[in-house]
């Protein structure tokens, strides 16, 4: 038996007050209808007006959305190709290196890691821009996807692959229709991790992005930088929101596939009866 | 070894060569630099034009000159020390707030466990630069915690907390808890509850038997949940130029400032092998803790 405990309690509602209270005030104060952001003046939505009509800001969400698809996808693909390599390409040249070229970026602090790719970029005499800032992202989140799926790869039942590759698959098919609906999970929870990783990134951005490629996250920074502002509020209002929901519906989806999972097994252990 | 095998391990494994190591080449070659006015600012580099010779003169102008720079000027050793001091003692406080999260949500009922996961896990999906930003309005001198204090009465002057490591500290333990809470609430959950009665029926107080069961049983998860927040936090660059101000001296912020201000790239590159260096050592002793937890698992 459980005992409710107050330590428990009170833990519990202390951490998720400091978890969320910031982030609350955030979101009440985008609805103040005053500039000066600490003093409530009655509710408004002007300031989401303002950010619907900066231009700047709006280029730079179609840059960051633009920059942020296409490396995840990139991203994924790579480091799917790079966990199956590191969980059923036994043995190779480099082995370790690669595992180490895998897990060293999930570790390194992104100064480092924006200053070594910039100075790569200009020492091969490539224009910073858009292309810059992709080629950046997908590189570290790519390691990330490699995490993801990997975990994966290694808890599946190796034996179906098998059976296919038996049943006169050849490897490629055999990882179309068997591998790849196993790890399609982790495969788009990689994607989302990457899509997330790249809309957020400030540091290596701002070292990858010449002048002519301004993201969400700069744009942030060099406001936020002047102190707070109503719009920079309505904007976290929005993409706190957008986060939200994305993350309720992907927690729903896997609960009712366990769900469905549950039933199948049932189903099926009552079948011979 | 087929060309289809050849090509999978190829295309990854060449991706992250030219992007990941050559890139990390390039900083060293870069640190043993002169610093020099022109366009890339730094000297010398490489001409094939001129065969042999520009080779030879290439390698014979690089030298340890940045490194000897860095070692004279005590505003890098300030700043190495006291990053690793607002690391450490972040870490600290993370584990502090952490613990007890992680472990009313691993006593809490089986059914509540989802969502609490979601919970904790939710704000690492949403903006880091956000989660920072948030903090400067309840910081400030005029900030929300301020004004709540005045009219709550504790204290007649607005306290000074926005620009000063104490922010800083805040802000880490805020951006970097849910790192700390996952691991430390894995190991936690998987503990044989069975345990703590028998330390129990053996007499044990509740408080004594968490110290001498349940404390020592989640010590991976505390290990692993310390260097996911010390090594991010060594190199941290947002928090302490947007909450830290002038005053906060790490280490992130002085490449920054080095490379983006000063323009000087030699010094620079020199500033990132050299914490990278440092980093070398705890992220060796977290590859061995995993390591360690895996064997155990199995």
């Amino acid at each position: 038996m459980r005992r409710f405990s107050w330590f428990n309690a009170t833990a519990l509602t202390m951490g998720f007050a400091f978890l969320y209270i910031p982030m609350v005030i955030l979101v009440i104060y985008s609805f103040n209808s005053s500039r000066l952001v600490t003093v409530w003046a009655g509710f408004s939505t002007h300031w989401y007006g303002e950010l619907f009509r900066d231009q700047a800001f709006l280029d730079a969400a179609w840059v960051t959305l633009r920059v942020a698809f296409v490396s995840s996808t990139f991203a994924t693909v790579l480091g799917t190709m790079a966990a199956y390599v590191m969980v059923r390409g036994g043995k190779f040249m480099g082995r370790t290196l690669f595992s180490g070229m895998i897990y060293a970026p999930l570790v390194m602090p992104e100064v480092i890691t924006g200053l070594s790719l910039l100075l790569l970029f200009i020492s091969i005499g490539l224009d910073r821009g858009i292309v810059t800032i992709i080629l950046a992202h997908t590189t570290f989140s790519m390691c990330y996807v490699s995490v993801v799926v990997s975990s994966r790869l290694v808890s599946f039942d190796r034996s179906v692959e098998e059976a296919a590759l038996d049943l006169g698959c050849t490897p490629f098919d055999a990882f179309k229709s068997v591998t790849l609906p196993l790890i399609a999970p982790a495969v788009i929870a990689g994607w989302l991790l990457a899509f997330t990783l790249s809309l957020d990134d400030l540091v290596i951005a701002s070292f990858t992005a010449g002048p002519s490629a301004t993201t969400l996250p700069i744009k942030i920074f060099s406001s936020v930088r002047l102190g707070v502002s109503p719009e920079i509020n309505a904007l976290s209002t929005i993409l706190l929101l957008l986060v939200t929901i994305g993350v309720v519906t992907a927690s729903l989806v896997s609960k009712r596939r366990i769900i469905q999972q549950k039933r199948d097994e049932q189903l099926a252990e009552q079948a011979p009866q | 070894m087929n060309l289809a095998r050849r090509t999978l391990i190829g295309i990854p494994y060449l991706w992250l060569l030219l992007l990941f190591l050559v890139p990390f080449g390039i900083i060293f070659k870069i640190s043993l630099s002169d610093y020099a006015v022109s366009i890339p600012p730094y000297t010398p580099t490489l001409d094939l034009s001129e065969g042999w010779q520009g080779i030879r003169d290439f390698f014979g102008a690089l030298d340890w000159e940045n490194y000897v720079f860095l070692t004279e000027d005590d505003l890098y050793w300030r700043a190495y020390l006291s990053s690793l001091k607002i690391a450490a003692i972040s870490t600290f406080l993370t584990l502090c707030v952490g613990y007890p999260i992680a472990y009313g949500m691993a006593k809490s009922a089986p059914e509540w466990r989802p969502m609490l996961m979601m919970l904790v896990i939710l704000p690492f999906w949403t903006s880091f630069l956000i989660r920072v930003y948030a903090w400067i309005g309840i910081l400030s001198t005029e900030g929300y915690l301020n004004q709540f204090l005045l009219w709550v009465g504790i204290i007649s002057d607005p306290l000074q907390i926005m620009n000063t490591p104490t922010a800083v500290y805040i802000g880490i333990v805020y951006t970097y808890l849910p790192f700390m809470i996952l691991p430390i609430y894995a190991t936690l959950e998987r503990m044989d509850e069975s345990l703590l009665e028998a330390a129990e029926d053996l007499g044990c107080s509740r408080l004594s038997a968490f110290w001498i069961v349940t404390f020592p049983l989640s010590r991976s998860g505390i290990i692993a949940g310390s260097f996911l927040v010390f090594i991010p936090a060594l190199g941290e660059f947002v928090i302490p130029s947007l909450l830290g101000g002038s005053s906060t001296l790490m280490i992130g912020k002085v490449l920054w400032e080095e490379f983006f201000s000063n323009r000087d790239w030699p010094v620079a590159s020199a500033v990132a092998i050299i914490l990278l260096l440092i980093l070398v050592i705890p992220i060796i002793l977290f590859q061995k803790n995993q390591e360690k937890n895996q064997e155990a698992d199995t």
